[in-house]
């Protein structure tokens, strides 16, 4: 309720910033002015947004995949974790900026390019979140395991596993929160469609209303989603 | 001629260059085998080589011990995910063996926890909570108990049942309590020993058959001398 009051305070400080000195609605519009870009565009921002929505989803999707296989053969296996350690820290070193350009000339304008940069954003904290709570499990809970002279498989579901769930959550939770980044970080470098390139496209021809209305979009699907993550992460108590 | 134990330890144990026992030797009988000593002086250690656990000691002699056995910690190690009847389970469930449910179920009932099976340990009490414990402790079928303090984090009338319970249950095993309680070692144990200067020591026990009631006159004078010893009054 709080969070609405200083949210409303905001938008009217904004108006009245606006109103008060004059500015010209190209270098910055005001909320209402927002508004009425949100009512007329409506068609073509859900357009984008569903474009941008599906990078988002599928990236998120595949990263959290690839990150949890990777987590797991790293804690199954000295020989994979001694393979992909220096692997896992490259994919965290290379700037995603950077490669965006190529992966673009590579994969193309559409869908792939952009889904590949959401991936390489959120695999790294989901591997790297994953595998260190897999590792977290206490000496003590261990001891059972060997008491029961445990293979790695049964230790891992029914010691580890249990034990890393939190930790996994919390990577699911950043990575959902990374993940618009990596789509529209694709889309600014080369794309004919979502968000990101729309907001490019208003910003070139000074409609500056629309480019903030593409902007409370995306922050709209970026909570949107984070609420959605969490809720399902609550729900399997992780 | 004496019979060889089957359970028991003897050698040398080794912190880095920090010798902790020099040819010490522990030996099981069937019974309870009570350990007294001060913080820090290896009770665990001792226990955990028994145990065939990771120590971070060396260790230079022989244990013999059978494959599986039964293990109480002072934490209760129960896994807060699983539900009771999972974790009484754990240990079939990590050794790879079939799931015994109803021999799971039956030991639950035995250490006073019937119908608990769908509880989480979230909602127990520390006292219920180690009655978990020890029922999962009792799904191994071996003759070996091996226990490190596991009551001595419950409040004093909770520790007396758990006493009582835990003695009625491990009936007929080689049982070995490692404790800083005298009561605990006295009221338990067909032997109690002490472990000081990196060996062990053999303290007397009281006759009959434990659990011994604390009440008596015996139990005071016992009680008295043991205190005595740890003390380092001679």
């Amino acid at each position: 309720m709080r969070g609405l009051f200083v949210g409303v305070l905001l938008l009217a400080f904004w108006q009245g910033l606006v109103s008060l000195t004059g500015v010209p609605p190209f270098i910055l519009p005001g909320p209402l002015a927002v508004l009425h870009a949100l009512g007329d565009n409506t068609a073509l921002l859900g357009l984008h947004a569903a474009y941008t929505s599906a990078e988002i989803i599928l990236g998120l999707v595949l990263g959290a995949m690839f990150g949890i296989i990777c987590a797991v053969g790293m804690c199954m296996s000295d020989f994979v974790t001694r393979s992909l350690r220096p692997l896992l820290s490259l994919s965290q070193a290379i700037p995603v900026f950077a490669l965006a350009p190529l992966l673009t000339l590579w994969l193309g304008y559409g869908l792939a390019s952009k889904i590949f940069v959401v991936v390489l954003i959120v695999f790294f904290p989901i591997a790297s979140g994953f595998y260190d709570g897999l590792q977290a499990t206490p000496e003590g809970t261990l001891d059972l395991a060997r008491l029961a002279h445990a293979r790695r498989w049964p230790t891992f579901v029914w010691l580890r596993l249990p034990y890393a769930l939190p930790s996994l959550g919390a990577a699911l939770r950043i990575a959902a929160v990374y993940a618009p980044i990596g789509a529209v970080t694709g889309e600014w470098v080369g794309s004919s469609h979502g968000l990101g390139y729309l907001m490019l496209l208003a910003n070139g021809r000074m409609k500056t209303d629309l480019m903030f209305a593409a902007v409370c979009i995306l922050t709209l699907l970026t909570i949107a989603l984070r609420s959605v993550v969490g809720w399902g992460l609550r729900k399997l108590e992780m | 001629m004496d019979e060889a134990p089957a359970i028991g330890l003897r050698g040398s144990v080794s912190f880095g260059d920090n010798l902790l026992f020099r040819d010490m030797q522990l030996d099981l009988r069937p019974g309870w085998t009570c350990l007294l000593g001060a913080s820090g002086v290896g009770k665990t250690t001792i226990l955990r080589l028994l145990a065939g656990l990771p120590t971070g000691a060396r260790f230079d002699g022989v244990v013999q011990r059978p494959q599986h056995l039964a293990y109480m910690a002072q934490d209760d190690l129960l896994q807060d995910r699983l539900s009771v009847l999972n974790n009484v389970l754990l240990g079939q469930r990590l050794s790879g063996t079939r799931p015994d449910v109803e021999r799971a179920t039956q030991l639950l009932q035995s250490v006073g926890l019937e119908g608990m099976e769908k509880r989480r340990p979230i909602s127990l009490s520390g006292g219920q909570r180690q009655r978990v414990a020890l029922a999962r402790a009792l799904m191994e079928d071996t003759k070996l108990a091996l226990l490190d303090e596991p009551f001595s984090a419950l409040d004093a009338a909770t520790r007396q049942k758990m006493q009582e319970l835990a003695y009625k249950c491990l009936e007929g095993r080689h049982v070995l309590l490692v404790t800083h309680d005298p009561v605990e070692a006295l009221r338990l144990g067909a032997q109690v020993k002490l472990l000081e200067g990196g060996q062990v020591h053999d303290l007397p026990a009281l006759g009959g058959v434990p659990p011994h009631a604390i009440d008596t006159p015996q139990f005071a004078k016992a009680y008295h001398a043991t205190v005595s010893r740890l003390a380092g009054i001679k």
